[in-house]
């Protein structure tokens, strides 16, 4: 009994901290962003239908069982945002976390490494970086062919760069520190150092870059789909849904409205939290 | 750098003009490669591609030929870039014209739409961002989430809001696709353009706001502002003789990123509104795999976006004294 309530008090005081670091506009965003996420993993188990089925004339407006009416071929636009979601926010995770963390490690590797080895890792990036960005996707997508394997790995190599140079920076004060040295001094073998005592320093560069690349690998994703280099017909998808669906803008507006304002909420939210993290944290005051 | 001697005479700006630019030229060479490898492995032979059912040993001969399909890669490779620099990039495999003189309306649109674009979102950025800079409370509070709530939305989405809001379902005052058949000036018919500037302006307008506004903010706290207050000078005389002129060079710089931005964005917001232009010639391209067109636009559009990138470094060496004088380069 009495150890129950230590437990939910130090959940609560945990909960509060959090939600005050974050402030009004964090916690807007943070709902923002839980919601929409909540909708793409849950509603494909609690709206029943299957988003491949013909139920409908194309484009017929909402009535009674049909809460969106009807898409371009005459299935329930509801059930197909329902299943659309869930591939573009997996995708999208997936390809940021794999971006940041290799774009973290490398940054950090390179000021620790200094010299030549930071010489020849930054010029490279540099090389990336010089070319535009959302066209190298769309090149590379459109030539290897939409797997969702293919598409991540793009995306994630395309946030390498931006990462490894924030992180980079911010990592040559920590380089210098004593308790690297020590760790030195201590025979710490070089990823260990680089894992173990440099990266969890620099834990809120890593956060606030990862939400600004978690709405950019949204943005890249949706738009690839939206393109038709990415999800293919008939798989129901955001992206794909809006491009499917424009013609019919006059006649039923639903299937579009209602993916392009999920996404919005999306990656407002996200670039909401993003925001609220990185005004926080102590880079933003230098 | 290491050849100080030869280079201690120029000034600052020819400096980084000599190394940016035999730079920027290497990271197209490199591009170009990129490209070309990525085209060649497309899947299955070009030629087969092309004339899909059609093909017959003779045309396929003839068609392997003319691409020169045979040699080596290097050869071929050789070829195109030697194509490309002289300004032929050879002929379309969808339609058989000459790629440059159908891609280079499109380049013309594309600029207008871009540098249309930049004027309107630049002019209005910088003015709410004085505003947002001066006064703060609830007006900066405004602007600044505003802005970024929209920077954070994809610029394809934004584009499908403007529809949804100004052309189909809310108001139809405008024509939610600007087709115009080819060889029209988009010119001819402006209210086919509101709609695509409207939503790339809005794509651009945050990141320039946000910089005047924090540039703006800073200089305004500086201790000479303190002095022509002191000294009572008016807000206004403060503003635009004293803070403004000073906080405008980081501002020059984000501006010429933005054009570089814009390269990004036009393809998807052409594309939603059928835009003639390079960004919707690109994705045309792809989909008829049209290898000319595709190299040549890609190749295109990442020189517009070296060239900026150089200007940008340019403009914010010239604008900051500091940089300027002493000669240290803008890393």
């Amino acid at each position: 009994m009495s150890s129950d309530t230590v437990v939910t008090g130090s959940g609560e005081a945990k909960r509060t901290g959090l939600l005050t670091r974050l402030g009004a506009k964090g916690v807007v965003g943070l709902f923002c962003c839980l919601s929409v996420t909540a909708f793409a993993v849950l509603a494909p188990w609690v709206i029943p239908g299957s988003p491949l089925d013909f139920v409908a004339a194309p484009f017929m407006s909402p009535g009674p069982g049909l809460p969106l009416g009807g898409d371009a071929l005459g299935r329930d636009a509801l059930v197909r945002v329902a299943h659309g979601g869930y591939q573009i926010l997996a995708l999208s995770f997936c390809a940021a976390v794999i971006g940041v963390l290799s774009g973290a490690l490398i940054g950090i590797s390179a000021a620790y490494a200094r010299g030549l080895l930071d010489n020849v890792l930054m010029r490279g990036l540099d090389v990336v970086l010089a070319f535009p960005q959302t066209i190298l996707a769309l090149l590379f997508v459109s030539i290897l062919g939409p797997r969702w394997w293919i598409i991540m790995g793009i995306v994630a190599v395309i946030h390498v760069p931006e990462v490894a140079r924030v992180v980079r920076a911010a990592s040559l004060r920590i380089v210098g520190e004593e308790f690297v040295q020590f760790a030195e001094m201590a025979g710490t073998s070089t990823p260990r150092i680089i894992i173990r005592e440099i990266l969890p320093n620099l834990l809120n560069v890593v956060a606030v870059e990862f939400g600004l690349r978690l709405t950019y690998s949204i943005a890249i994703i949706s738009v690839l789909s939206f393109l038709g280099f990415g999800q293919q017909p008939p798989i129901p998808d955001w992206g794909l849904m809006i491009n499917e669906n424009r013609i019919g803008l006059t006649v039923n507006p639903w299937p579009v409205l209602v993916p392009v304002m999920l996404i919005a909420i999306l990656t407002i939210g996200i670039n909401l939290v993003a925001d609220a993290l990185l005004q926080r944290s102590p880079i933003e005051k230098e | 750098m290491s050849d100080k001697s030869g280079m201690a005479s120029l000034s600052p700006g020819s400096r980084l003009l000599l190394t940016r630019i035999p730079l920027g030229l290497m990271t197209l060479l490199l591009a170009s490669v990129v490209v070309f490898t990525a085209t060649q492995v497309l899947p299955g032979d070009a030629a087969r591609a092309v004339l899909g059912r059609t093909a017959t040993p003779e045309s396929l001969a003839a068609l392997r030929a003319q691409l020169n399909l045979d040699s080596p890669s290097s050869v071929q490779y050789l070829l195109w870039l030697r194509g490309i620099v002289t300004a032929d990039p050879g002929t379309s495999l969808v339609n058989g014209l000459p790629v440059w003189s159908s891609i280079a309306p499109r380049i013309a649109n594309s600029l207008a739409l871009m540098l249309i674009t930049a004027a309107i979102s630049v002019s209005l950025a910088i003015v709410f961002g004085v505003v947002a800079a001066v006064r703060r409370g609830w007006v900066d509070a405004t602007l600044s989430a505003s802005a970024l709530a929209i920077s954070a939305i994809p610029p394809f989405v934004l584009g499908m809001i403007m529809i949804i809001l100004f052309a189909t379902t809310v108001f139809r005052w405008l024509p939610a696709v600007s087709y115009l058949r080819p060889g029209v000036s988009i010119w001819s018919t402006p209210s086919a353009i509101v709609l695509p500037v409207a939503t790339l302006a809005l794509v651009v307008f945050p990141y320039v706001f946000r910089m005047t506004r924090t540039s703006l903010i800073e200089v305004l706290s500086s201790d000479y502002i303190e002095m022509a207050r002191l000294k009572g000078v008016s807000m206004r005389r403060i503003i635009f003789r004293h803070a403004l002129p000073n906080a405008l060079a980081p501002v020059a710089q984000v501006i010429a990123l933005t054009l570089a931005y814009l390269v990004g964005g036009v393809v998807a917001v052409e594309y939603v509104f059928g835009f003639p232009g390079m960004g919707q010639g690109l994705v045309d391209a792809i989909n008829a795999r049209d290898i000319p067109t595709i190299q040549f636009i890609v190749l295109a559009l990442a020189t517009f976006y070296v060239a900026v990138n150089i200007l940008a470094d340019y403009i914010a060496l010239m604008l900051t004294p500091r940089l300027r004088t002493t000669g240290r380069q803008a890393a």
